[in-house]
């Protein structure tokens, strides 16, 4: 077994150095025109938030895509974590006088912790019963939000105080746009990292087969808690930044249909694909503003987008329309 | 030779019907021990036990000497066991080298925070583990196909694959099912070559297989199962000649026939 010469694998590993390279910095390169090209076309400063609102959310997608489309996963209560990362950025700087930045990092920390524990029992379950724990776990969370006024300020919500950096009160949507998209891309290189990493690598295989995972020594329980607990983190950087930029937030944050926009998200856009994810994410926060002129039957329309989406491009918009064009090609 | 993994009088049953019964084998450093018997006669059943995915009603497993009766099967592989599946467990959406790869998994780094930042150290060692995989391809006929996607590759090329899988987790003892099953006779006469180079390698390797002629020419023993019960054992020679093992497998023949008409 031992005998063969390591020249046969030095060329092509020297090569899978540059496919590896181009891969991900490819992938970041399209994701950075994406944030950088479309504001020389914005006609004015409602894009600007939109396109905000976009990249933030993108971060929390991106999150969810690591445990739904990697280690193949769902949650149902992933609002939750957006939820805490929420109230942290309200209540640590305005209670505790803590700066924003560090209520952030507290608030990912506690989601994190939040995540690991409640994770290891719940990720024992399978499939449906999967799905309705975690929705029960995002509905716990909503509703303590909810519930807590004297913390929380109840069903109203709260304001967010400004977020100061070095002296300077950071606002306007422009301003934002440029902070949510380089989080974003900060999101998308960490998760590419991890993807073609042994932990991603234990992920992907947990997806396909688990007791074939199991019997080459992936510990397949930790990984699963890893994802969890790392896409929890996601969605709570994601939250706290949607509460900076909005400067009020309500228990909805938290809410279920969140959780579900999440979901629809990921699976719009192709599960396992980071590109996909902000594609889906840019696809459900823009279509409903573009059918406005529907009005009432503005979210019939969305809905009835999201099934043909699905019928039509069903591994997602950014993997179907790959292969479309692959065969093409 | 040194005995590495020990079966004990290992038992279950489903549902109240026996599926193994009272199995015990030995297999030694460096020796292919076959474990053959028609259909249903409890093969894969024991390797489920032995590896730690079904936990034994009766009897122990011992794996260097040691009871690793119950074990989770990660904890058995990071002792050094590890297994083809019969019926293929393929990383399908991974590339044939990357499903190698996560067979190195338990000789990386497992740092998660590391793998985020994608440290030097963690490019480095991708660099190693896949080169190792590469390898590994090679010893089971699959280098040229090392970047194609598993799920696209033929059925023998997977069940080679997962012996590469397995054999990258450097294991002491390595449990294959049916190896053989789907492969063309040039693929066997290969499969052939590679068991005997791992076991020439130190490795115990187990084996079932329903293909006598690869049986008989590179066991050096083989346990006869039927109906989860152990029928006999011995050399290759002893077992041909064995009157149960004639009769079980005429038997077994004969019965089907008759159902047949
Ligand atoms: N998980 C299970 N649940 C119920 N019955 C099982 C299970 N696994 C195996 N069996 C039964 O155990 C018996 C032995 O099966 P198996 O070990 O697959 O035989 P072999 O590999 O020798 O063909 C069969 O009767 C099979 O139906
Ligand atoms: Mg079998």
């Amino acid at each position: 077994m031992t005998s063969h010469s390591p020249d046969i694998a030095a060329p092509p590993a020297a090569g899978l150095l540059a496919r590896l390279a181009s891969g991900k910095l490819a992938v970041l390169l399209v994701l950075a025109l994406l944030v950088a090209v479309p504001p020389l076309f914005f006609p004015s400063g409602f894009y600007y938030r939109v396109g905000a609102i976009v990249w933030i959310l993108a971060i929390a997608t991106i999150g969810l895509n690591l445990l739904m489309g990697f280690a193949g996963q769902v949650s149902l209560g992933h609002a939750g974590f957006l939820g805490i990362g929420a109230y942290a950025v309200a209540l640590l700087p305005s209670r505790y006088g803590i700066h924003g930045i560090a209520a952030m990092v507290i608030g990912a920390a506690l989601s994190a912790f939040i995540a690991w524990v409640a994770g290891r029992p719940i990720l024992r379950l399978r499939g449906h019963y999967l799905a309705v724990a975690t929705l029960g776990f995002g509905i716990l969370i909503a509703m303590v939000l909810t519930n807590e006024q004297w913390l929380t300020g109840g069903p109203d919500g709260m304001r967010v105080p400004r977020l100061v950096l070095f002296d300077w009160p950071v606002r306007g949507s422009d301003t934002w746009y440029w902070i949510g998209g380089g989080a974003m891309l900060i999101a998308a290189w960490l998760a590419l990292n991890l993807v073609d990493s042994p932990t991603g690598r234990a992920l992907r295989a947990i997806h396909d087969s688990e007791v074939a995972a199991r019997v080459i020594g992936v510990d397949v329980a930790r990984y699963k808690l890893a994802a969890f607990v790392i896409s929890a983190v996601y969605a709570s950087v994601a939250g706290s930044l949607l509460a900076f930029f909005d400067g009020h937030i309500t228990p909805d944050a938290a809410g279920f249909l969140r959780s579900v926009e999440l979901v629809t998200m990921v699976v719009i856009g192709g599960m396992g694909s980071v590109v996909g994810s902000v594609i889906g994410t840019l696809v459900i926060v823009v279509l409903p503003q573009t059918l406005t002129f529907l009005s009432d039957y503005k979210h019939i329309m969305v809905g009835a987008f999201i099934m043909l989406f699905m019928i039509f491009l069903r591994a997602g918009i950014v993997p179907s329309l790959a292969a479309l064009v692959r065969r093409r090609g | 030779m040194s005995v590495v993994l020990e079966a004990d009088g290992l038992g279950i049953s489903f549902g109240g019907v026996k599926a193994v019964d009272g199995v015990s084998f030995r297999a030694e450093a460096g020796r292919i021990l076959a474990i053959i018997g028609p259909n249903g006669a409890g093969k894969t059943t024991l390797f489920n036990m032995v590896s730690g995915v079904y936990l034994p009603k009766a009897g122990a497993v011992r794996l260097g000497g040691e009871d690793v009766t119950g074990m989770e099967p990660q904890v058995l592989a990071a002792r050094g066991l590890s297994r083809s599946f019969q019926n293929l467990q393929i990383f399908f959406r991974m590339t044939a080298a990357e499903n190698v790869m996560v067979g190195r998994h338990r000789h990386e780094a497992r740092g998660v925070l590391a793998h985020l930042l994608s440290l030097p150290s963690v490019a480095r060692q991708n660099r190693a583990t896949r080169a190792k995989a590469l390898e590994l391809l090679d010893v089971v006929g699959l280098r040229a196909q090392a970047d194609i996607p598993a799920g696209s590759l033929p059925y023998g090329a997977l069940k080679r694959l997962e012996i590469a899988r397995a054999l990258a987790t450097e294991p002491k003892v390595l449990l294959l099912d049916e190896p053989a099953a789907g492969c063309n006779p040039v693929e066997t006469e290969e499969l052939d070559r590679v068991i005997q180079q791992i076991a020439q390698s130190g490795v115990a390797v187990v084996l079932v297989e329903h293909d006598m002629k690869l049986v008989m020419k590179i066991s050096s023993r083989i346990l006869v199962l039927d109906h989860g019960r152990p029928l006999t054992e011995g050399t290759p020679a002893e077992v041909r000649a064995h009157p149960d093992v004639i009769r079980a497998y005429l038997g077994g023949h004969g019965a089907r026939e008759a159902a047949g008409v």
